[in-house]
Protein backbone atom coordinates (compact mmCIF):
# COMPACT_ATOMS: atom_id res chain seq x y z
CA UNK A 1 0.00 0.00 0.00
CA UNK A 2 2.62 1.92 0.40
CA UNK A 3 5.01 1.34 -2.26
CA UNK A 4 1.49 2.23 -4.11
CA UNK A 5 1.73 5.71 -2.57
CA UNK A 6 5.39 6.44 -3.12
CA UNK A 7 4.55 5.04 -6.98
CA UNK A 8 2.36 7.38 -7.44
CA UNK A 9 3.88 10.04 -6.25
CA UNK A 10 6.80 9.58 -7.79
CA UNK A 11 5.52 9.08 -11.21
CA UNK A 12 3.25 12.31 -11.02
CA UNK A 13 6.48 14.11 -10.31
CA UNK A 14 8.34 13.24 -12.55
CA UNK A 15 5.51 13.98 -14.93
CA UNK A 16 5.70 17.44 -13.79
CA UNK A 17 9.48 17.73 -14.19
CA UNK A 18 8.80 16.58 -17.99
CA UNK A 19 6.60 19.67 -18.31
CA UNK A 20 8.58 22.84 -16.01
CA UNK A 21 6.54 25.00 -17.74
CA UNK A 22 3.66 23.79 -15.80
CA UNK A 23 5.19 23.67 -12.44
CA UNK A 24 6.24 27.25 -12.88
CA UNK A 25 2.89 28.94 -13.87
CA UNK A 26 1.29 28.41 -10.76
CA UNK A 27 4.43 29.69 -8.82
CA UNK A 28 4.55 32.84 -11.41
CA UNK A 29 0.62 33.54 -10.84
CA UNK A 30 1.11 33.74 -7.47
CA UNK A 31 4.03 36.10 -7.61
CA UNK A 32 2.15 38.44 -10.48
CA UNK A 33 -1.25 38.48 -8.46
CA UNK A 34 1.13 39.68 -4.90
CA UNK A 35 3.06 42.44 -7.14
CA UNK A 36 0.00 43.95 -8.44
CA UNK A 37 -1.52 44.80 -4.71
CA UNK A 38 1.08 47.41 -4.24
CA UNK A 39 0.74 49.00 -8.14
CA UNK A 40 -2.36 49.27 -6.89
CA UNK A 41 -3.50 50.71 -3.89
CA UNK A 42 0.06 52.58 -3.76
CA UNK A 43 3.90 52.06 -2.21
CA UNK A 44 3.08 53.15 1.18
CA UNK A 45 4.82 50.63 3.39
CA UNK A 46 2.24 50.92 6.20
CA UNK A 47 -0.47 49.66 4.39
CA UNK A 48 1.52 47.41 2.61
CA UNK A 49 2.49 45.70 5.67
CA UNK A 50 -1.37 45.85 7.13
CA UNK A 51 -2.79 44.54 3.65
CA UNK A 52 0.34 41.75 3.25
CA UNK A 53 -1.72 38.61 5.11
CA UNK A 54 -4.80 39.17 3.05
CA UNK A 55 -3.27 39.85 0.32
CA UNK A 56 -0.53 36.42 0.60
CA UNK A 57 -3.38 34.35 1.09
CA UNK A 58 -6.04 35.07 -1.21
CA UNK A 59 -3.33 34.72 -3.63
CA UNK A 60 -2.14 31.53 -2.47
CA UNK A 61 -6.15 30.70 -2.96
CA UNK A 62 -6.55 32.00 -6.22
CA UNK A 63 -3.17 30.31 -7.09
CA UNK A 64 -4.08 26.93 -5.50
CA UNK A 65 -7.23 26.58 -7.10
CA UNK A 66 -6.33 27.56 -10.54
CA UNK A 67 -3.66 24.34 -10.16
CA UNK A 68 -6.78 22.10 -9.45
CA UNK A 69 -7.56 21.63 -12.53
CA UNK A 70 -5.12 19.75 -13.54
CA UNK A 71 -4.80 17.44 -10.52
CA UNK A 72 -7.48 14.70 -11.99
CA UNK A 73 -7.80 16.14 -15.66
CA UNK A 74 -4.69 14.75 -17.50
CA UNK A 75 -5.29 10.88 -15.60
CA UNK A 76 -9.41 11.31 -16.88
CA UNK A 77 -7.94 12.14 -20.44
CA UNK A 78 -6.13 9.22 -21.08
CA UNK A 79 -7.84 6.53 -18.94
CA UNK A 80 -5.15 6.46 -16.27
CA UNK A 81 -7.54 7.67 -13.60
CA UNK A 82 -10.17 4.62 -14.51
CA UNK A 83 -7.10 2.30 -14.16
CA UNK A 84 -6.74 3.57 -10.15
CA UNK A 85 -10.19 3.60 -9.71
CA UNK A 86 -9.90 -0.73 -10.48
CA UNK A 87 -6.40 -1.10 -8.34
CA UNK A 88 -6.39 -3.56 -5.73
CA UNK A 89 -4.59 -0.81 -3.40
CA UNK A 90 -7.99 1.25 -1.61
CA UNK A 91 -8.32 4.66 -3.37
CA UNK A 92 -8.24 6.21 -0.53
CA UNK A 93 -4.30 6.44 -0.94
CA UNK A 94 -4.05 7.01 -4.40
CA UNK A 95 -5.87 9.83 -4.09
CA UNK A 96 -3.61 11.25 -0.97
CA UNK A 97 -0.36 10.34 -3.50
CA UNK A 98 -2.08 12.29 -6.14
CA UNK A 99 -2.84 15.12 -3.38
CA UNK A 100 0.55 15.08 -1.98
CA UNK A 101 1.91 15.34 -5.25
CA UNK A 102 0.16 18.32 -6.82
CA UNK A 103 0.89 19.94 -3.37
CA UNK A 104 4.72 19.50 -3.92
CA UNK A 105 4.63 20.92 -7.34
CA UNK A 106 2.32 23.88 -7.16
CA UNK A 107 2.15 24.40 -2.91
CA UNK A 108 5.46 24.31 -1.66
CA UNK A 109 7.19 26.63 -4.13
CA UNK A 110 4.72 29.55 -3.26
CA UNK A 111 5.58 28.40 0.29
CA UNK A 112 9.17 28.87 -0.50
CA UNK A 113 8.61 32.06 -2.18
CA UNK A 114 6.46 33.43 0.43
CA UNK A 115 9.25 35.11 2.50
CA UNK A 116 10.88 36.56 -0.23
CA UNK A 117 7.78 38.70 -1.66
CA UNK A 118 7.12 39.07 2.43
CA UNK A 119 10.29 41.54 1.90
CA UNK A 120 8.55 43.33 -0.67
CA UNK A 121 5.76 44.34 1.59
CA UNK A 122 8.10 45.40 4.67
CA UNK A 123 6.89 42.19 6.80
CA UNK A 124 8.83 41.48 10.01
CA UNK A 125 10.80 38.73 10.62
CA UNK A 126 8.78 37.22 12.86
CA UNK A 127 5.49 37.61 10.93
CA UNK A 128 7.65 36.32 7.56
CA UNK A 129 8.37 33.46 10.03
CA UNK A 130 4.35 32.71 10.95
CA UNK A 131 3.60 33.40 7.43
CA UNK A 132 5.51 30.45 6.41
CA UNK A 133 4.00 28.33 8.73
CA UNK A 134 1.01 29.18 8.17
CA UNK A 135 0.98 29.12 4.43
CA UNK A 136 3.13 25.13 4.99
CA UNK A 137 -0.31 24.24 7.57
CA UNK A 138 -2.68 25.66 4.95
CA UNK A 139 -1.55 25.00 1.82
CA UNK A 140 -1.98 20.69 1.99
CA UNK A 141 -5.51 21.57 3.62
CA UNK A 142 -6.39 23.48 0.02
CA UNK A 143 -4.81 21.18 -2.16
CA UNK A 144 -6.50 18.04 0.27
CA UNK A 145 -10.35 20.33 -0.20
CA UNK A 146 -9.59 21.77 -3.80
CA UNK A 147 -9.16 18.26 -4.67
CA UNK A 148 -12.60 17.06 -3.95
CA UNK A 149 -13.98 20.22 -6.30
CA UNK A 150 -11.71 19.07 -8.85
CA UNK A 151 -12.94 15.19 -8.66
CA UNK A 152 -16.63 16.68 -8.61
CA UNK A 153 -16.38 18.52 -12.03
CA UNK A 154 -14.01 16.11 -13.96
CA UNK A 155 -14.24 16.28 -17.53
CA UNK A 156 -17.46 19.13 -16.97
CA UNK A 157 -17.83 21.80 -19.48
CA UNK A 158 -16.69 25.51 -18.21
CA UNK A 159 -14.86 23.55 -15.46
CA UNK A 160 -12.43 25.60 -14.62
CA UNK A 161 -15.24 28.57 -13.17
CA UNK A 162 -17.32 25.89 -11.78
CA UNK A 163 -14.68 24.61 -9.57
CA UNK A 164 -14.24 28.23 -7.99
CA UNK A 165 -17.64 28.24 -7.20
CA UNK A 166 -17.65 25.12 -5.01
CA UNK A 167 -14.05 25.56 -3.96
CA UNK A 168 -13.40 29.05 -2.61
CA UNK A 169 -16.36 28.93 -0.12
CA UNK A 170 -15.05 25.66 1.54
CA UNK A 171 -11.28 27.59 1.81
CA UNK A 172 -12.96 30.50 3.92
CA UNK A 173 -11.84 28.68 7.09
CA UNK A 174 -8.58 28.25 6.17
CA UNK A 175 -8.49 32.01 4.63
CA UNK A 176 -9.43 33.50 7.92
CA UNK A 177 -7.04 31.10 10.16
CA UNK A 178 -4.11 31.38 7.89
CA UNK A 179 -3.95 35.31 7.63
CA UNK A 180 -5.26 35.27 11.20
CA UNK A 181 -2.12 34.00 12.25
CA UNK A 182 0.14 36.26 10.44
CA UNK A 183 -1.95 39.39 11.43
CA UNK A 184 -2.04 38.66 15.28
CA UNK A 185 1.77 37.59 15.09
CA UNK A 186 2.57 41.09 13.50
CA UNK A 187 0.56 42.57 16.00
CA UNK A 188 2.38 41.00 19.07
CA UNK A 189 -0.80 39.25 19.87
CA UNK A 190 0.95 35.96 18.97
CA UNK A 191 -0.82 33.43 15.81
CA UNK A 192 -0.10 30.11 18.30
CA UNK A 193 -4.08 29.86 18.70
CA UNK A 194 -4.41 30.17 14.66
CA UNK A 195 -1.48 27.91 13.70
CA UNK A 196 -3.42 25.17 16.28
CA UNK A 197 -6.43 25.93 14.89
CA UNK A 198 -5.02 25.28 10.95
CA UNK A 199 -3.25 22.60 12.24
CA UNK A 200 -6.69 21.25 12.85
CA UNK A 201 -8.15 22.00 9.85
CA UNK A 202 -5.05 20.34 8.12
CA UNK A 203 -5.52 17.29 10.17
CA UNK A 204 -9.14 16.73 9.75
CA UNK A 205 -9.26 17.38 5.44
CA UNK A 206 -6.28 14.57 5.46
CA UNK A 207 -8.51 12.47 6.85
CA UNK A 208 -11.72 13.20 5.48
CA UNK A 209 -11.19 15.02 2.12
CA UNK A 210 -9.74 11.71 0.45
CA UNK A 211 -12.83 10.16 1.17
CA UNK A 212 -15.35 12.84 -0.25
CA UNK A 213 -12.90 12.91 -3.22
CA UNK A 214 -12.75 9.25 -4.23
CA UNK A 215 -16.11 9.03 -3.84
CA UNK A 216 -16.79 12.14 -5.81
CA UNK A 217 -14.13 10.39 -8.05
CA UNK A 218 -16.30 7.18 -8.80
CA UNK A 219 -19.13 9.52 -9.26
CA UNK A 220 -17.92 11.46 -12.03
CA UNK A 221 -15.81 8.44 -13.43
CA UNK A 222 -18.80 5.92 -14.19
CA UNK B 1 -43.46 -3.37 11.89
CA UNK B 2 -42.96 -4.59 7.96
CA UNK B 3 -46.22 -2.76 6.90
CA UNK B 4 -44.73 0.52 8.06
CA UNK B 5 -41.44 0.08 6.08
CA UNK B 6 -43.29 -0.73 2.88
CA UNK B 7 -45.16 1.83 3.29
CA UNK B 8 -42.25 4.19 3.27
CA UNK B 9 -40.32 3.48 0.89
CA UNK B 10 -43.39 2.92 -1.34
CA UNK B 11 -43.25 6.54 -1.79
CA UNK B 12 -39.41 6.67 -2.65
CA UNK B 13 -41.02 5.90 -6.33
CA UNK B 14 -41.36 8.70 -8.42
CA UNK B 15 -44.10 7.17 -10.01
CA UNK B 16 -46.62 7.34 -6.01
CA UNK B 17 -44.67 10.45 -4.99
CA UNK B 18 -45.87 12.56 -7.47
CA UNK B 19 -49.73 12.17 -6.94
CA UNK B 20 -49.04 11.85 -3.70
CA UNK B 21 -46.97 15.63 -3.77
CA UNK B 22 -50.05 16.60 -6.01
CA UNK B 23 -52.69 16.13 -3.04
CA UNK B 24 -50.34 18.08 -0.72
CA UNK B 25 -49.23 21.53 -2.48
CA UNK B 26 -52.56 22.88 -2.22
CA UNK B 27 -52.89 22.01 1.74
CA UNK B 28 -49.41 23.56 2.02
CA UNK B 29 -50.21 26.66 0.02
CA UNK B 30 -53.64 27.75 2.01
CA UNK B 31 -51.50 27.06 5.16
CA UNK B 32 -48.71 29.28 4.11
CA UNK B 33 -51.46 31.94 2.66
CA UNK B 34 -53.01 31.91 5.99
CA UNK B 35 -50.04 31.53 8.29
CA UNK B 36 -48.03 34.23 6.51
CA UNK B 37 -51.09 36.44 6.43
CA UNK B 38 -52.20 36.22 10.01
CA UNK B 39 -48.75 36.73 10.86
CA UNK B 40 -47.79 39.69 8.49
CA UNK B 41 -51.41 41.46 9.97
CA UNK B 42 -49.99 41.09 13.64
CA UNK B 43 -46.27 41.60 13.19
CA UNK B 44 -47.61 44.99 11.42
CA UNK B 45 -50.98 46.21 13.98
CA UNK B 46 -50.53 44.24 16.53
CA UNK B 47 -47.05 43.30 17.60
CA UNK B 48 -45.99 46.67 20.09
CA UNK B 49 -43.73 49.64 18.98
CA UNK B 50 -40.06 48.56 20.47
CA UNK B 51 -39.38 51.02 22.81
CA UNK B 52 -35.41 51.20 21.90
CA UNK B 53 -35.96 50.53 18.01
CA UNK B 54 -39.28 52.03 17.06
CA UNK B 55 -41.14 50.94 14.37
CA UNK B 56 -38.36 49.92 12.28
CA UNK B 57 -37.56 46.55 14.42
CA UNK B 58 -40.68 44.94 12.52
CA UNK B 59 -38.22 43.37 9.60
CA UNK B 60 -37.63 41.33 11.92
CA UNK B 61 -40.78 39.13 11.73
CA UNK B 62 -39.41 38.56 8.30
CA UNK B 63 -35.71 38.58 8.81
CA UNK B 64 -35.30 35.95 11.37
CA UNK B 65 -37.31 33.34 10.32
CA UNK B 66 -35.99 33.58 6.71
CA UNK B 67 -32.42 33.06 8.48
CA UNK B 68 -33.66 29.85 10.34
CA UNK B 69 -35.14 28.81 7.01
CA UNK B 70 -31.69 29.11 5.07
CA UNK B 71 -30.39 27.09 7.59
CA UNK B 72 -32.59 24.60 7.87
CA UNK B 73 -33.18 23.88 4.18
CA UNK B 74 -29.02 23.47 3.72
CA UNK B 75 -29.60 20.45 6.71
CA UNK B 76 -32.57 19.04 5.14
CA UNK B 77 -30.80 18.73 1.83
CA UNK B 78 -28.27 17.21 3.60
CA UNK B 79 -30.78 14.77 5.10
CA UNK B 80 -32.17 14.02 1.31
CA UNK B 81 -28.47 13.77 0.42
CA UNK B 82 -27.42 11.24 2.43
CA UNK B 83 -30.47 9.19 1.82
CA UNK B 84 -29.48 9.50 -1.75
CA UNK B 85 -26.41 8.64 -1.57
CA UNK B 86 -27.03 5.63 1.12
CA UNK B 87 -30.15 4.08 -0.69
CA UNK B 88 -29.71 5.26 -4.28
CA UNK B 89 -33.26 6.19 -4.35
CA UNK B 90 -33.66 8.85 -7.44
CA UNK B 91 -36.39 10.90 -5.52
CA UNK B 92 -33.34 12.17 -2.81
CA UNK B 93 -31.68 13.86 -5.07
CA UNK B 94 -34.73 14.97 -6.72
CA UNK B 95 -35.52 16.76 -3.55
CA UNK B 96 -32.23 18.04 -2.96
CA UNK B 97 -32.57 19.58 -6.08
CA UNK B 98 -36.08 20.67 -5.53
CA UNK B 99 -34.71 22.53 -1.97
CA UNK B 100 -31.62 24.27 -3.07
CA UNK B 101 -33.71 27.39 -5.57
CA UNK B 102 -36.00 28.25 -1.93
CA UNK B 103 -33.16 28.01 0.33
CA UNK B 104 -30.69 30.28 -1.62
CA UNK B 105 -33.92 32.67 -1.62
CA UNK B 106 -34.28 32.78 2.05
CA UNK B 107 -30.67 32.95 2.46
CA UNK B 108 -30.59 36.33 0.21
CA UNK B 109 -33.90 37.37 1.44
CA UNK B 110 -31.97 37.17 4.95
CA UNK B 111 -29.31 39.19 3.97
CA UNK B 112 -31.67 41.82 2.15
CA UNK B 113 -34.02 42.21 5.12
CA UNK B 114 -30.89 42.17 7.82
CA UNK B 115 -29.41 45.16 5.48
CA UNK B 116 -32.59 46.98 5.30
CA UNK B 117 -32.21 46.40 9.47
CA UNK B 118 -29.20 47.25 9.50
CA UNK B 119 -29.26 50.68 7.52
CA UNK B 120 -31.35 52.51 10.58
CA UNK B 121 -30.50 50.42 13.50
CA UNK B 122 -26.52 50.07 13.21
CA UNK B 123 -26.20 52.57 10.46
CA UNK B 124 -24.68 50.40 7.90
CA UNK B 125 -26.07 48.57 5.29
CA UNK B 126 -23.05 45.60 6.08
CA UNK B 127 -20.79 44.38 8.92
CA UNK B 128 -18.62 41.87 8.42
CA UNK B 129 -20.30 40.37 11.44
CA UNK B 130 -19.75 36.67 12.02
CA UNK B 131 -23.48 35.98 11.03
CA UNK B 132 -23.61 38.33 8.02
CA UNK B 133 -20.51 37.01 6.98
CA UNK B 134 -21.73 32.82 7.26
CA UNK B 135 -25.16 33.21 6.27
CA UNK B 136 -23.35 34.96 2.82
CA UNK B 137 -20.96 31.65 2.75
CA UNK B 138 -24.31 29.59 2.97
CA UNK B 139 -26.04 31.47 0.30
CA UNK B 140 -22.28 30.81 -1.76
CA UNK B 141 -23.07 27.51 -0.99
CA UNK B 142 -26.34 27.33 -2.24
CA UNK B 143 -25.15 29.12 -5.57
CA UNK B 144 -22.36 26.37 -5.72
CA UNK B 145 -24.79 23.27 -6.04
CA UNK B 146 -26.67 24.88 -8.55
CA UNK B 147 -24.23 25.68 -10.51
CA UNK B 148 -22.76 22.08 -10.28
CA UNK B 149 -26.24 20.46 -11.04
CA UNK B 150 -26.49 22.84 -13.87
CA UNK B 151 -23.47 22.45 -15.59
CA UNK B 152 -24.46 18.27 -15.47
CA UNK B 153 -26.02 16.86 -18.17
CA UNK B 154 -26.73 13.18 -17.08
CA UNK B 155 -29.14 13.40 -13.83
CA UNK B 156 -27.98 10.40 -12.17
CA UNK B 157 -24.29 12.06 -12.01
CA UNK B 158 -25.69 15.36 -11.08
CA UNK B 159 -28.08 14.02 -8.22
CA UNK B 160 -25.31 12.26 -6.60
CA UNK B 161 -22.50 15.02 -7.30
CA UNK B 162 -24.85 17.27 -5.60
CA UNK B 163 -25.38 15.38 -2.92
CA UNK B 164 -21.66 14.86 -2.19
CA UNK B 165 -21.37 18.77 -2.33
CA UNK B 166 -24.03 19.24 0.19
CA UNK B 167 -22.88 17.25 2.28
CA UNK B 168 -19.41 18.46 2.23
CA UNK B 169 -21.11 21.75 2.97
CA UNK B 170 -22.70 20.44 5.66
CA UNK B 171 -19.47 19.27 7.54
CA UNK B 172 -18.02 22.66 6.82
CA UNK B 173 -20.79 25.01 7.62
CA UNK B 174 -19.54 24.72 11.84
CA UNK B 175 -16.26 25.24 11.06
CA UNK B 176 -17.39 28.30 9.17
CA UNK B 177 -19.58 29.22 11.45
CA UNK B 178 -16.97 29.34 14.33
CA UNK B 179 -14.03 30.32 12.21
CA UNK B 180 -16.16 33.62 11.39
CA UNK B 181 -16.58 34.18 15.02
CA UNK B 182 -13.51 34.12 16.33
CA UNK B 183 -11.51 35.75 13.73
CA UNK B 184 -14.03 38.78 14.24
CA UNK B 185 -13.28 38.79 17.93
CA UNK B 186 -9.90 38.73 17.39
CA UNK B 187 -9.86 42.05 16.03
CA UNK B 188 -12.92 44.58 17.33
CA UNK B 189 -15.79 43.04 19.70
CA UNK B 190 -19.06 42.63 18.07
CA UNK B 191 -21.00 45.40 16.60
CA UNK B 192 -24.11 44.45 18.17
CA UNK B 193 -25.53 41.09 20.11
CA UNK B 194 -28.43 39.14 18.29
CA UNK B 195 -29.15 37.70 21.87
CA UNK B 196 -32.15 39.77 22.59
CA UNK B 197 -34.55 36.56 22.16
CA UNK B 198 -35.56 36.18 26.01
CA UNK B 199 -36.40 39.64 26.59
CA UNK B 200 -38.93 39.95 23.35
CA UNK B 201 -42.09 40.17 24.26
CA UNK B 202 -44.91 37.37 24.32
CA UNK B 203 -46.96 38.75 21.52
CA UNK B 204 -43.55 39.52 19.01
CA UNK B 205 -42.40 35.74 20.25
CA UNK B 206 -45.61 33.97 18.53
CA UNK B 207 -45.46 36.43 15.84
CA UNK B 208 -42.31 35.46 14.81
CA UNK B 209 -43.29 31.70 15.48
CA UNK B 210 -46.53 32.36 13.11
CA UNK B 211 -44.13 33.53 10.06
CA UNK B 212 -41.53 30.67 10.57
CA UNK B 213 -44.31 27.69 10.28
CA UNK B 214 -46.06 29.91 7.53
CA UNK B 215 -42.60 29.48 5.83
CA UNK B 216 -42.28 26.47 6.21
CA UNK B 217 -45.12 25.84 4.88
CA UNK B 218 -44.79 27.83 1.72
CA UNK B 219 -41.24 25.78 1.75
CA UNK B 220 -43.11 22.61 1.82
CA UNK B 221 -45.48 23.96 -1.04
CA UNK B 222 -42.67 25.22 -3.12
CA UNK B 223 -40.40 22.55 -3.12
CA UNK B 224 -43.43 19.66 -3.85
CA UNK B 225 -44.55 21.99 -6.65
CA UNK B 226 -40.95 21.56 -7.83
CA UNK B 227 -40.18 18.42 -7.02
CA UNK B 228 -43.15 17.41 -9.19
CA UNK B 229 -42.13 19.29 -11.97
CA UNK B 230 -38.68 17.68 -11.99
CA UNK B 231 -40.09 14.17 -11.70
CA UNK B 232 -41.89 14.89 -15.32
CA UNK B 233 -39.09 16.29 -16.61
CA UNK B 234 -36.90 13.09 -16.12
CA UNK B 235 -39.70 10.49 -16.38
CA UNK B 236 -40.87 12.44 -19.55
CA UNK B 237 -40.49 8.98 -21.56
CA UNK B 238 -42.05 6.54 -18.96
CA UNK B 239 -45.48 5.04 -19.95
CA UNK B 240 -47.08 6.24 -15.89
CA UNK B 241 -46.21 9.60 -16.84
CA UNK B 242 -47.69 9.67 -20.53
CA UNK B 243 -50.94 8.31 -19.05
CA UNK B 244 -51.49 11.05 -16.48
CA UNK B 245 -54.18 13.02 -17.03
CA UNK B 246 -52.66 16.44 -17.18
CA UNK B 247 -50.13 15.35 -19.97
CA UNK B 248 -52.64 13.74 -21.93
CA UNK B 249 -54.57 16.48 -22.51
Amino acid sequence: MFSAFKTLVGRDLLLAMRRRSDLFTTLFFFVIVVSLFPLGIGPELNTLRLIAPGVFWVAALLASMLALERLFAIDYEDGALEQMLLAPQPLFILVLAKVTAHWLVTGLPLVLMAPLLGLQYDMATDALMAMVISLLLGTPALSLIGAIGAALTLGLRGGGVLVSLLVLPLYIPVLIFGSGAVEATASGLGGQGHLSMLGAILVLSLLFAPIASSAALRISAE
Amino acid sequence: MNARLINWFKFSSPATFYPLAGKMVPIFTLLAVVLIGVGLYMSFFVAPTDYKQGEGYRIIFVHVPAAWMSMFIYLIMAFWAGLGLVFNTRLSGMMTRALAPTGAIFAFLALWTGAFWGKPMWGTWWVWDARLTSELILLFLYLGYLALQGSIDDTRRADRAGALLVLVGVVNIPIIYYSVQWWNTLHQGATISMDNGSKMGVTMLWTMLIMALGFWAYTIAVALARVRSIILEREADTTWVSELAEVRR
